[in-house]
């Protein structure tokens, strides 16, 4: 699982306050924990439009993990480490029960 | 349909200016449409027609008027919609072809998605603001937002960006169709009546009887008048079609010109000419009463001046009713072969009320005919109640009248209430009432026919008996003597009854005056011999006479001889006796 490589989208709208909290996150989890395995793509739907419909997004900003499968998104500022860990499934899913 | 209900538009001033939907009858509730460039709701229970709806704004406001249109759907895919509509004729995929429609496919799983801080969702306004630029859209439709709610979980988000959505929309200036799912207490799960105030539409799909009838209600409608009522609505092959449950005002055109009811007794009792052109005629009557045969023959009349008629069958199918009126004399058959009689029969239970009526419409609006016949019309209560059955008939009457058209109704009448009640409901909204009664004595029945109302005629007020005979239908007067009213062979035999007493009285005076003959000729005879009498006693008289006379003569001729024989002074005396003799 520390061997897979990670292809991360971040979709943003312009330079919002939100979009610039959520790309400064991203880039420290990853840094911390994805080091030298995960590709990062900025989209700004301002300037590509026409990208929102591929990857159905509706919220910004909105982080699509492409690769590995399964697609997930994880939508907002990212403030919540864990959640994004979880989400990007590089930290397994703690469920109750 | 859609060229007249774009009309009541024609006056942008600085009212409110509305887009037309182009959905039948819909355009003349709300007086135009929706509002223009502001968001409609539409609201209402699953399978009420939502999505129908706003796919069929979206299609003819792009084929209709020329109004490209967005359809964002958070439900079904762009393919499986065009699959879904394509049994109404709408090729969404070329209208995607021709930029006149675009389908937008929002994908919410919960499953996939993470929330973590703060968002918005400005990738679907950039998605919509996208889609609207790529076709130039004037509509848009959001089919059904509320999925939303059930792929984030961020409800003060989601509330603040809907309030901004329809903002955005407002100022993007499309006119927006937002189809919710309705809530228990609410007409939307998620209260979007809230953000959306300008315009709500509410659907409804009830089901009494196994009978399911649609029906729309603008429940709001800021800034202009609209309809208030329940309007029943129906998907059909041509899409939504609703109808105005009656048109806003009585002031359809009167006919003072007349119709034949194909009955020259009922046309005399009916003031010589037979109905009005454009009203409406109730038959009714119990079961078998010829209530059918009426409107055959009301049919045949209609066809045989080469006029056009319309033949709603809701009991008998259409070679049956043919056949049995050949048993009568009326041959449909050629009427049909020739074009001028249309049969439009459907078992009532086919469909609810709304769908025949739409069924009615449509076919009266494409055959034009000049006489419609619905029989019966106490069948349609079998999928309906009273009052369903009451308002169907008066739009259709209504509808017919504005066209003209002349129509009559047979109504079966079982002597039980609920049917009283059809007849007494019905009987108020048509002009003319014929009523067809039973009458039973001397063990066996008779129809008499009388006229419970005509508006505007001077009809009978007679009860007349009704008869089918092989050559057709007729009326005779029934009998009315000292026994009271008589029918049938009852009236029959009175008839008889009458002859017979005539020919015996005139036998019972034959015979007198063969009698007074008699006694003259007797009289005769004995004038004859008392003449006879009379004239042997005068001969007798005269004999006594003429001998008297002769013994005279005798006499005095003896009496001459002697005195010639004396030869005397006896010439004086023999004058004497001369001239008493003469005396005498």
């Amino acid at each position: 699982m520390e061997q897979e490589y990670y292809e991360l989208r971040l979709y943003v709208a312009g330079k919002t306050a939100k979009s610039v909290t959520a790309l400064r996150n991203l880039k420290q989890y990853c840094e911390q924990h994805l080091k030298g395995q995960y590709s990062l793509e900025v989209i700004d739907l301002l300037v590509n439009p026409q990208l929102a419909e591929g990857d159905q997004i509706l919220a910004i900003p909105t982080l699509v993990k492409k690769v590995p499968e399964p697609v997930r998104k994880i939508i907002g500022d990212l403030s919540n480490e864990e959640k994004v860990l979880v989400g990007l499934d590089i930290r397994p899913r703690q469920r109750e029960n | 349909m859609a060229s007249t209900s774009t009309k009541p538009i024609a006056k942008p001033t600085n009212t409110l200016l509305k887009t037309p939907t182009g959905i039948h009858g819909l355009d003349e509730i709300t007086l135009g449409g929706l509002p223009a460039g502001r968001p409609t709701l539409i609201c209402g229970g699953p399978g009420c027609g939502k999505t129908l709806f706003a796919i069929e704004f979206i299609v003819r406001g792009a084929l209709q008027f020329n109004e490209p249109g967005v359809f964002v759907t958070f439900e079904e895919k762009a393919d499986e919609l065009a699959v879904n509509v394509a049994s109404l004729g709408f090729d969404l995929d070329k209208l995607q072809r021709d930029k006149k429609m675009k389908i937008d496919y929002v994908h919410v799983d919960k499953t996939e998605i993470e929330e973590t801080g703060e968002y918005d969702l400005e990738g679907l306004f950039i998605r919509l603001g996208h889609a609207i630029d790529s076709v130039k859209a004037k509509r848009v439709v959001l089919d059904t937002i509320e999925n939303l709610f059930a792929g984030l979980s961020n409800q003060a988000i989601l509330r603040a960006e809907l309030r901004r959505l329809f903002k955005f929309l407002k100022d993007r200036n499309v006119t927006a169709v937002i189809t919710g799912e309705k809530g228990d207490n609410s007409l939307t799960r998620q209260g979007l009546e809230e953000y959306v105030s300008d315009c709500v539409i509410l659907l409804d799909h009830r089901i009494i009887n196994q009978i399911s009838t649609r029906r729309l209600r603008i429940v709001k409608y800021r800034g202009s008048v609209h309809g208030t009522n329940e309007y029943p609505f129906l998907i059909d092959a041509d899409g939504i079609s609703v109808l105005p449950v009656t048109s806003l005002q009585l002031n359809a055109k009167v006919s003072t010109q007349s119709v034949s009811s194909g009955i020259a007794p009922l046309d005399k009792m009916l003031g010589h000419s037979g109905f009005y052109k454009g009203s409406s005629i109730l038959v009714s009557g119990t079961a078998g009463t010829g209530k059918t045969s009426i409107a055959a023959s009301f049919a045949d009349a209609t066809c045989k001046r080469k006029e056009k008629c319309l033949y709603f069958a809701f009991e008998e199918s259409p070679q049956q009713i043919a056949r049995n009126m050949t048993s009568i004399g009326i041959d449909l058959q050629t009427h049909i072969d020739k074009g001028t009689l249309q049969f439009y029969a459907a078992r009532p239970t086919m469909y609810g009320l709304e769908m025949h009526l739409v069924a009615i419409y449509k076919a009266i609006k494409k055959f034009k005919p000049n006489v419609v016949v619905v029989d019966p019309i106490t069948n349609l209560i079998t999928v309906g109640t009273v009052g369903d059955v009451k308002s169907m008939l008066i739009r259709l009457i209504d509808f017919l009248q504005k066209e003209q058209i002349t129509v009559m109704f047979t109504a079966l009448s079982l002597n039980n209430i609920v049917n009283e009640q059809t007849d007494e409901g019905v009987s108020s909204l048509v002009d003319a009432w014929l009523l067809i009664r039973d009458i039973e004595n001397n063990g066996e029945r008779n129809r008499g026919l009388y006229i419970m109302k005509s508006r505007g005629m001077k009809h009978s007020n007679q009860v007349r008996e009704f008869v089918i005979t092989s050559d057709g239908l007729d009326l005779v007067d029934v009998y009315l003597g000292p026994e009271g009213v008589l029918t049938g062979s009852a009236r029959e035999q009175q008839t008889l009854l009458e002859e017979t007493g005539h020919v015996l009285r005139t036998h019972a005076v034959d015979r007198k005056d063969r009698e007074v003959l008699r006694k003259r000729k007797v009289l005769e005879a004995k004038i004859d011999s008392l003449k006879v009498e009379f004239e042997s006693a005068e001969e007798e008289l005269n004999k006594i006479y003429t001998e008297e006379d002769i013994k005279r003569k005798v006499l005095e001729e003896t009496r001459r001889k002697v005195s010639d024989l004396r030869r005397s002074d006896s010439n004086a005396s023999a004058n004497t006796i001369k001239k008493g003799k003469s005396k005498k």
